[in-house]
């Protein structure tokens, strides 16, 4: 967080420089903590930089986010963050932006258009954070035996996919590690729990699973209340690794329950204003693709102050 | 002769059912077969239908004796049968129930489109072009009723008995039926059509047969018999009964009954406009009036089950609340209303809890009334007002038309009414049954209940009421009592603005 | 009694074999083990795992013998969870938290009964609003986070045990024994099956068919509510997004598959309860197979298809017409077929 303002404080100084822009933001909705925190970071980050934010919710629905971007033109705003709800159907109203000569990011998630329509994207590499957090445990458990059981997200999403591929790629010159089972828990506290009871039965009382491995970080909280509720210590019996690195979970970690997540940072928009600064200061264009680091964080990062560092970006 | 029955008899343990009964049928005709329940009817055919085994007498069809001894052996040998409730396999395709157990087979497997074929083919020559692939049950009861027909004609093709086929029809689908049994007939089938619907025998028959308690009465041309002599045969001296008490008891002047209830100025716009009303005690109050000119409003604002815009109701005590049904029962109202399939009975719960309903909401859902009491009242009523269902706990939408009136009517007698509106108490029913509710009419009201009568059938409400009330345009028109309640003065008021002679209300 | 128990026999039945069948994928299924003094094992897993949707269905059975149906129990769930999770974390004791969250139930019953009822919108739509708006209400609790307590004697509803036996697993069947009580030592069972069967002919005969549906609802409110709160205990946080999520429409199949009609008449509590956990005995039985998770709607759908099937009225029709047909023929089985039909 101290790095974080401490930038934040660079680029209000470098903001203010600069005449005040106006910045239109169409965000999918508030359908989840981190989508929540996204929020309130990019107020946070636009706040900071004396960027005029001008924000719309679209409450899932993509007809509220080409509404919204045509308003942003209308308006005449000197750059639009899009938060696109789905990947396809934009290429008339980004044209249109186009013709305004207004330069569109997209935070967090991709759409299927010409790149030439918009300036860039920025967004952390799914694939890349289930490496990530392979890596952690194959130098957790450190050559010895280890059987894995994943909660996988939603099935069929693109998280759920791309992380557990990550994570197979990490381990796969490993043949210690093994994945024993494997079921969707739908990124859902609920769920993640009531899978896990299920694994901790079919896996001899959990006595023959080493770690879990959950595509986020709620569907660890609810596997690591099955685990103490079958009588286990989770963090220590069964090592316990996920991604998304919200709030609970270094809760979780500070009473040594969660030993790992990566962090899918809600940060977007703080590379996507230094990106759309450099472009209106001298025309620079960033690359393609900005992606977000996957940082790594375990029992050593001082879980209890990131967890007073989070808790109030609305997760 | 097609059929010829001589000598029939058939006892059970307590009653004779059949004594001697003769019966003959033509080809190329169709016979009515009457009488009231329990006159033998059904034995008769039962007996016909291999259902009983008769004790004596002689069966020829074709001039050959038969003893068919079941339903099966009745159908080979020519005679079939359509009974009320359709019996065939709603669940099943037309194609299947119509040619249920002879199917076109081929390597043991039926054949589908032939099948198709088939019964398309035949249920053309019965003038109905529908789909026979989907679900019988997706038809109406007449298109139902028409498959049965075909059915039990394909099967057997001589002699065809329909078992009030009617009962559960409207006018239009009871025209199609029609439509199909002429087509039988002039095909050269005997068919022994057993209804309680006079109109219909009197539109479809050619000749009749009468039975009473078990008994051959008269076999009569159709055409010759006139419907008040018909009705005489059917049931004895019973009705005359009814008129006969019902004018002797008239004989006392309205004015002397002890005034039971009084409403002033009870009215709705656009349904009736406001009426008084006072209502003896024991008195029968006739609703006279045509179809929509607010007799059943009248009656509806009078139970609360619409609410008045204006007017009041006391009784000796002071003012009462009838603004819902809840409140008029709770003064010693009672109602049954004129659509009893939609409005009176509730059709899945059984003869039981139908009867016990109003008297269950009375008291409220946390004082059930006990098992056994609910039994006593149900077997009570079954009793007494001769409700015919194998037990109580039948479900009421299986029953007769007369029969769920008859629960209804026990539905409200077991609240002990007051004043009990009964609309159009004997449409749609048997007349046997008829006869019975106009006697418990008078029966109740012997013992100090007053009634109110809404009728299209004026003899009826001439035969039972004390006082007459004429409706018209929505306006209470006329009130008539004693020497007055007469045909002409009614369909006077009802017809001529000017000729009503009543004092206007 | 034997009526009771013939009524739920199909249920039963099918519950058994379904056990049969996972016994055979997944041979431990019935071993049940004592572990910290509390019990464990798959079956005991079903029924704490399977309280939210029996609970559910409790309810829902009442509001379909109405012939009415409720689909904002979902979002009653998770505005409920709120509201306790709420309560909890600003400190109110946990009486005080649970009466909260059972009174918030109930209020969304009154409002889905009063659309219904006095309103007279139809219950699908009437109840679709608060299904769609009730999330919403939930989040704006919540303020869209999850909120997350540690009060051990609220954690001890969803997670703890008596005499072994998880709370869950009790709950359930005692308010199902309370309400089936309720309805049949009382006449409100057969008051609201009048309703359900004809409102109109109901009314006439003077039973108050406005204020039955009214509490019909709230019944149905009260029971959501009691699986809020196992919900939001269990995972000791309550989760406006995800909680109760498309729960509505397992506990109307759970009914369904109970053998109660959705054209309302006649209920049966005991018969919802066995087809909610015939539900969740499909549920934790894909889990434990271990089949990918990619499978596990394809086998709950063609499990609850096969049951639906074999519950139908129609096959029945068509056995006995099959049976007749082709080994009846010449004995001309087929009327003696109809009139078996017709029982």
């Amino acid at each position: 967080m101290k790095r974080i303002l401490t930038l934040a404080a660079a680029a209000v100084a470098f903001g203010a420089a600069a005449s005040a822009q106006t910045v239109g933001f169409s965000q999918i909705g508030s359908e989840s903590g981190w989508r929540a925190a996204e929020t309130t970071l990019t107020r946070l980050q636009a706040e900071e930089r004396g960027i005029d934010l001008r924000f719309s919710d679209a409450q899932q629905r993509q007809e509220n986010q080409i509404a919204a971007i045509r308003s942003f033109i209308a308006q005449g705003v000197d750059a639009i963050l899009l938060a696109p709800v789905v990947a396809t159907g934009w290429d008339s109203v980004l044209e249109e932006a186009q013709e305004a000569e207004i330069p569109v990011v997209l935070l967090d998630r991709m759409v299927d258009s010409d790149p030439s329509l918009f300036l860039t994207a920025v967004g952390s590499d799914l694939v890349h954070e289930g490496s990530v957090a392979g890596q952690w445990l194959v130098d957790a458990v450190a050559g010895e035996e280890c059987r894995v059981v994943e909660l996988q997200g939603t099935t069929g999403s693109s998280p759920a996919i791309d992380r557990a591929n990550g994570f197979r790629e990490a381990i796969a010159e490993h043949g210690n590690i093994e994945i024993v089972r494997s079921q969707t828990g739908n990124f859902t506290r609920t769920e993640g729990k009531e899978v896990m009871e299920s694994f901790l039965q079919a896996e001899g009382g959990g006595a023959d699973i080493c770690a879990v491995y959950a595509h986020n970080d709620d569907m660890a909280i609810g596997a690591i209340q099955a685990i103490e509720e079958a009588g286990l210590n989770p963090g220590e019996d069964i090592l316990i690794v996920s991604i998304d690195a919200v709030p609970d979970i270094f809760l979780a970690m500070a009473e040594g329950n969660a030993n790992a997540t990566v962090e899918l940072t809600p940060n977007m928009a703080g590379p996507a204003f230094d990106a759309l600064e450099a472009y209106w200061a001298d025309g620079t264009i960033p690359p393609n693709f900005i992606q977000t680091e996957s940082r790594l964080y375990t029992q050593d990062d001082d879980p209890m102050a990131e967890y007073e560092a989070r808790r109030d970006l609305g997760y | 002769m097609l059929l010829s029955i001589t000598g029939l008899s058939k006892s059970f343990p307590g009653t004779r059912a059949l004594d001697n009964v003769t019966f003959n049928l033509e080809a190329g005709e169709v016979h009515a077969l009457l009488g009231e329940n329990g006159a033998g009817k059904s034995t008769l055919i039962k007996c016909l239908t291999g259902a009983y085994q008769r004790d004596a007498g002689e069966i020829l069809l074709n001039g050959q004796a038969i003893h068919p001894r079941s339903t099966n052996e009745a159908q080979d040998l020519g005679i079939g049968t359509v009974y009320q409730e359709v019996n065939l396999l709603p669940n099943l395709s037309v194609a299947q129930n119509l040619l249920f157990g002879r199917e076109p087979l081929r390597f043991g497997m039926t054949r589908g489109r032939a099948m198709r074929a088939e019964a398309e083919e035949t249920l053309r020559t019965y003038g109905l072009d529908i789909d026979v692939t989907r679900d019988l049950g997706s038809y109406s009861v007449a298109v139902q009723q028409i498959v049965a027909i075909a059915r039990a004609v394909q099967l057997s093709g001589k002699v065809l008995i329909l078992d009030e086929p009617t009962a559960s029809l409207d006018a239009e689908e009871v025209r199609m039926i029609f439509e199909v049994v002429r087509s039988l007939r002039d095909r050269g089938l005997g068919i022994i059509f057993v209804s309680h619907f006079l109109d219909q025998v009197f539109d479809l028959t050619d000749r009749l047969t009468v039975l009473r308690n078990g008994q051959h009465i008269v076999t009569e041309r159709t055409s010759s018999v006139d419907r008040m002599q018909l009705i005489e045969h059917m049931l004895g001296h019973q009705l005359e009964e009814v008129e006969e008490k019902a004018r002797s008891a008239r004989g006392s002047e309205p004015d002397a009954r002890p005034e039971l209830l009084r409403f002033e100025g009870l009215g709705r716009r656009g349904d009736v406009e406001p009426f008084d009303l006072r209502v003896g005690q024991g008195e029968v109050i006739g609703l006279a009036g045509l179809l929509g000119s607010g007799r059943t409003e009248s009656a509806e604002i009078m139970f609360g089950a619409r609410a008045a815009q204006s007017g009041t109701a006391r009784d000796a005590d002071g003012a009462i609340a009838i603004d819902t049904p809840r409140n008029a029962i709770a003064a010693g109202f009672g109602f049954a209303p004129e659509d009893r399939k939609t409005d009176g009975i509730v059709a899945d719960l059984s003869v039981r809890e139908n009867i016990i309903l109003a008297l269950q909401a009375s008291r409220g859902w946390a004082r059930p009334i006990p098992r056994s009491e609910q039994k006593r009242l149900a077997d009570m009523f079954i009793y007494r007002l001769d409700i015919r269902t194998s037990d109580a706990e039948k479900a009421v939408g299986a029953l007769s038309g007369g029969n769920q009136q008859k629960v209804v009517l026990a539905r409200w007698l077991a609240m002990n009414p007051r004043f009990l509106i009964l609309d159009e108490p004997t449409r749609g029913i048997d007349v046997g049954a008829h006869a019975e509710i106009l006697l418990l009419i008078q029966e109740m009201t012997a013992e100090g209940m007053s009634i109110l009568v809404i009728s299209s059938e004026l003899d009826e409400l001439i035969a039972i009421s004390d006082r007459v009330i004429v409706v018209r345009d929505r306006r209470h028109v006329a009130e008539l009592t004693g020497a007055d309640i007469d045909r002409d003065t009614i369909v006077r008021s009802i017809a001529a603005p000017d000729a009503a002679d009543g004092k206007a209300a | 009694m034997s009526r009771t128990l013939l009524r739920i026999a199909p249920q039963a039945i099918t519950l058994v074999v379904l056990v049969a069948l996972i016994s055979v994928v997944f041979p431990g299924f019935l071993d049940i083990s004592i572990s910290d003094g509390r019990l464990v094992g798959p079956a005991i897993d079903i029924l704490k795992r399977g309280a939210s949707v029996a609970l559910l269905a409790v309810g829902m059975t009442l509001v379909i013998a109405t012939r009415g149906i409720d689909l904002s129990v979902g979002a009653i769930i998770a505005i409920c969870g709120a509201i306790a999770a709420w309560g909890i974390t600003n400190d109110y004791s946990l009486g005080t938290t649970l009466m909260m969250a059972v009174a918030a139930g109930l209020l969304a019953g009154l409002w889905n009964g009063t659309l219904v009822a006095v309103i007279g919108i139809q219950p699908i739509v009437a109840t679709l609003i608060l299904m769609t708006a009730g999330r919403g209400v939930a989040q704006l609790i919540t303020e869209g986070r999850i909120l997350t307590f540690s009060n051990d004697q609220f954690a001890y509803l969803g997670s703890g045990d008596l005499f072994g036996i998880p709370v869950p697993a009790l709950l359930w069947p005692v308010t199902g024994v309370l309400f089936a009580i309720a309805m049949r030592r009382t006449a409100l069972g057969l008051l609201i099956e009048a309703v359900g069967i004809n409102r109109r002919a109901s009314a006439l005969a003077g039973i108050n068919a406005t204020l039955l549906l009214i509490a019909v609802y709230m019944a149905s409110g009260f029971c959501a509510a009691l699986a809020g709160i196992i919900t939001t205990a269990d995972i000791r946080g309550a989760d406006a997004n995800n909680a109760g999520l498309w729960l509505e429409l397992d506990a109307i199949l759970a009914v369904v598959i109970g053998g109660n009609s959705l054209m309302g008449g006649r209920f049966s509590i005991a018969a919802s309860l066995l087809g909610a956990m015939i539900i969740q005995t499909i549920d934790t039985g894909i889990l434990l197979a271990g089949f990918p998770s990619e499978y596990n709607l394809v086998i709950k759908a063609g499990l609850v298809i096969a049951i639906l099937i074999l519950q139908s009225p129609r096959l029945g029709a068509t056995w006995t017409y099959w049976r007749y047909a082709l080994f009846s023929r010449q004995r001309g089985g087929a009327t003696q077929a109809v009139r078996e039909g017709q029982e």
